[in-house]
């Protein structure tokens, strides 16, 4: 049994008035794919937003409970969160590569974080390239604008661009539903990969993808988490009618 | 939502229904074709279990089609993979009634010894059938339960029918060809039984999704 890195207790989130998560409570463990399913609106992309307090850029927020990495409240009011986002990274729905080179996009962070050294730059954006499953299909042009890759590779460069920076906890926000079935099974290989050094928590509408990849899954309905657990647990004998029916189709 | 795989699943289980009516009728056939020693009962076997067979293939397409198309989960998969297993038994079922038919003409028309409880043995057999089908229809666990406890009873009679028949041999060694005859087609009720306790296991684990009630194999 894993370790629990993120812990959700009694964790409440408002948009304004919109109650969004309602009293969630739920561990992550430890270097495990957990998958977030649910119909739209449903509180998944929330929850992983507040993760890494990405909420925060909206406004009109408000969190109560708990929310913990590794043991420390998430939204403690002296929390760094430039450093939060350091650890717990993020792709999103669509690959978004900034407008510069290859290599720029890999070193953008490491930069950021003060890493000036030409070698080490060069080490870093390699192994992050190489790790995200692109380097050969991009060692030759790291020269090149990012813009010019195909979907897939975007959007593994951004998941090396996530990389870079060494984080502990990668969120994937739909990370594949933009992507063409070659490109989806080659970030999924990658994810399953990854999990041995990171831990990932995805948002998927594709169910066969939650039931390839994820180690548990947590079933949002309303705001409100119906079910948690084991993934092949969950979609052969879920304990939840709702459950049952979502992942059935039957609504949703 | 979803109307079009909610038709396919009912298909599938009407086909399903249709074929367990079909193991239910080859194995009275030939437990009536024993008992009224008639051999033109025997002889309806065949092309009825070829018919059981032809099923098994058409509900094998329709559950290899819906794991493609649907991709089921949860309720749908245990549903349609314990289809997919079920119908595995029910050819066995259909098999071994032709297998009986295919002895009883070698008794030449001998009435059976009443202590010979061959009798009693068919029909267990063939209520261990019905009621796996029944509990499918009805997809309940209580009725699937019962048929795999009963396994035994059958069973039980098998082991009777043995020890009779080793005494008519060793009261009469130029019994033993008929003896033995009759101890294969006991054997075959035997298995059958065995066919209809891994039907109900399916239906139980269809319903409940679990599988740890491993029926018996032997």
């Amino acid at each position: 049994m894993s370790d629990t890195i993120i812990s959700a207790k009694n964790l409440d989130f408002y948009y304004g008035e919109a109650h969004a998560l309602k009293n969630i409570c739920l561990d992550i463990p430890e270097h495990n794919i957990t998958a977030l399913i649910g119909p739209s609106g449903c509180g998944k992309s929330t929850f992983l937003r507040t993760i890494n307090r990405m909420n925060d850029l909206i406004e009109g927020t408000r969190v109560t409970g708990s929310l913990s990495y590794r043991g420390e409240e998430i939204y403690a009011p002296d929390r760094d969160v430039t450093k939060l986002r350091k650890s717990i990274g993020m792709v999103f729905q669509k690959p978004n590569p900034f407008p510069m080179s290859i290599y720029d996009n890999v070193a953008y962070g490491p930069r950021t974080h003060g890493i000036r050294a030409k070698a080490r730059l060069d080490d870093i954006v390699e192994q992050s390239l190489r790790d995200a499953a692109i380097w050969d299909e991009v060692k030759d042009r790291l020269k090149k604008n990012a813009l010019g890759l195909s979907g897939g590779q975007q959007q593994r460069l951004c998941i090396a661009r996530a990389l870079a920076i060494k984080p502990d906890v990668l969120l994937m926000d739909e990370s594949t539903s933009a992507l063409d079935p070659i490109s989806t099974s080659k970030i999924e290989d990658l994810a399953m990969e990854l999990k041995k050094d990171y831990t990932i928590v995805i948002v998927t509408h594709n169910m066969q993808q939650a039931v390839r990849i994820s180690d548990k899954t947590a079933f949002f309905l309303l705001g409100e988490l119906i079910e948690f657990g084991d993934t092949e647990k969950m979609f052969s004998q879920p304990t939840d009618k709702r459950t049952e029916d979502y992942i059935t189709g039957r609504f949703g | 939502m979803r109307t079009k795989f909610d038709q396919q699943l009912d298909t599938l289980g009407q086909e399903l229904i249709k074929m367990g009516s079909l193991c239910e009728e080859v194995i009275s056939l030939a437990a009536s074709a024993l008992i009224r020693r008639d051999d033109a009962l025997a002889a309806k076997i065949a092309p009825l279990a070829h018919e059981i067979d032809e099923k098994e293939r058409q509900i094998e397409a329709m559950c290899l089609r819906l794991l493609l198309q649907q991709q089921p989960v949860a309720g749908d998969l245990r549903q349609i993979s314990a289809a997919l297993k079920m119908v595995t038994d029910m050819e066995r079922i259909g098999d071994q009634a032709e297998d009986i038919a295919e002895i009883l003409p070698l008794l030449n028309g001998r009435t059976l010894p009443e202590h010979i409880r061959i009798r009693e043995m068919a029909k267990a057999t063939i209520k261990m059938v019905t009621d796996s089908v029944d509990a499918y229809v009805r997809q309940d666990t209580a009725i699937a339960e019962a048929v795999i406890s009963s396994d035994d009873i059958v069973d039980d009679y098998f082991k009777d029918i043995k020890s009779s028949l080793i005494f008519l041999i060793a009261q009469n060694p130029t019994e033993g060809e008929y003896a033995l005859d009759l101890l294969m087609v006991a054997k075959y009720f035997e298995r059958i039984g065995d066919h209809a306790a891994n039907i109900a296991g399916w239906v139980l684990f269809s319903v409940t999704g679990e599988k740890d009630a491993q029926p018996p194999t032997g």
